[in-house]
């Protein structure tokens, strides 16, 4: 190899240069962002779990979708056993109406764009 | 030498006992208990067989006549969002005026009555038995319910507008812009469309699953709307149409539309 030195230098230096951000935050132990969705309802609980739903809230509106438009079918027994309208607009967002602190925060934090909201009005924020 | 017959079946049958026994011994316990999430139609919905429209047209053109009424187009196009782009081209219609002539082309003859000659007829989706708009949607974006209403999965829907050639009532619009700029206070309860959808009158799928009558039939204040359910033989509309003559639109395609006119 001609100028091994310079390019296994060259290299290192790239790669220090590339994990730069991760050893910055190994050093300074300002580690891992986390998106926190703020919470605004004075409900209790969800329609399910809270960990479940920040896994597979997609799923679930998924299938309230074709349960409603396809089956006709909508209202939804929970786990819990309440019975829920299976609405975005008319039931999550009655809970959740802050949809820039609520939904955009953790989207916008893993780039997903869904496209709920090119149809689906979002509530009015209150000021 | 491994299991032989009998014991392999005593075996299976004890396990099968113990499986379903457990499982019936467990619902005793835990009574009450909803083992999974279920979906099921709303409580007090307006369940039919074969929803159908008929539409009054001497109350219905009196009216119009009278004071350019325009109640049931503005109810329906409030409640459900329906942009108002404020020109013919792009123009979105769920339910809207039209004259006999262009409503019930065929028949149309020289010697019409006074009264129908360029009469003032409302114009909706059809609701056909046999949709030609469903044939034709290559996603199955657009599908006919059990009672007969025909609906639309926006979410579906990639704009590919067969549906608007097949629909032989011109009762489908297209979004050709994104209305929702063009939707004047959206309401929160409904949602609006997005560029590049096709949409139509959904004969009020979300408002029959609340137990209300449809937006137009509701607001229309002489009676000309009656909607109901074509399998009751005591329903208002199988009633009205036993009473009275009734034309269907373009009968002859074949589509067997759910819209009677009474003229």
């Amino acid at each position: 190899m001609y100028d091994g030195g310079k390019i296994v230098a060259g290299l290192v230096l790239f790669l220090a240069l590339v994990t730069s951000p991760i050893w910055y935050n190994v050093v300074t132990g300002k580690a891992e962002y986390k998106p926190e969705p703020k919470i605004v309802t004075q409900e209790k609980e969800c329609v399910a779990p809270k960990a479940w739903m920040t896994a597979m809230h997609m799923t679930l509106l998924n299938d309230w979708r074709d349960s409603v438009v396809r089956e006709g079918n909508r209202e939804y027994v929970a786990a819990n056993g309440k019975a829920y309208n299976m609405s975005l607009q008319n039931t999550c967002m009655q809970c959740h109406p802050n949809k820039a602190e609520f939904c955009d925060r953790c989207h916008n934090y893993a780039s997903v764009k869904p496209y709920c909201w090119d149809c689906h009005v979002e509530p009015k924020e209150k000021k | 030498m491994g299991v032989n017959r009998r014991d392999f079946l005593k075996i299976t049958g004890l396990g099968t006992l113990v499986g379903v026994g457990g499982k019936a011994a467990a619902d005793l316990v835990f009574k009450g208990q909803v083992e999974a999430q279920e979906a099921r139609p709303n409580e007090g919905a307006l369940v039919g067989k074969r929803w159908a429209m008929v539409v009054d047209t001497k109350k219905c053109i009196e009216k119009i006549h009278k004071d350019g009424c325009k109640d049931c187009s503005i109810a329906c196009h409030t409640v459900h969002n329906v942009p108002d782009f404020g020109n013919p081209k792009d123009e979105i219609k769920w339910i809207w005026q039209d004259t006999f002539e262009h409503i019930c082309p065929n028949q149309h003859h020289p010697f019409t009555s006074e009264s129908l000659e360029g009469a003032p007829f409302l114009a909706l989706c059809n609701h056909c038995d046999n949709p030609p708009c469903v044939r034709v949607c290559p996603t199955g974006a657009t599908f006919q319910r059990d009672d007969g209403i025909v609906l639309m999965d926006f979410h579906r829907c990639i704009g590919c507008r067969f549906c608007m050639a097949g629909c032989p009532y011109g009762s489908r619009s297209f979004n050709w812009r994104d209305p929702r700029p063009f939707v004047q206070n959206a309401r929160e309860d409904f949602p609006t469309r997005m560029r590049g959808v096709v949409e139509k009158c959904n004969f009020c799928a979300e408002r029959l699953a609340e137990g209300k009558p449809p937006a137009c039939v509701e607001a229309c204040k002489v009676k000309a709307l009656i909607f109901g359910d074509l399998e009751d033989p005591h329903s208002e509309v199988r009633e009205v149409l036993h009473e009275h003559y009734s034309l269907r639109r373009k009968p002859e395609l074949g589509t067997m539309p759910q819209i009677y006119y009474i003229v």
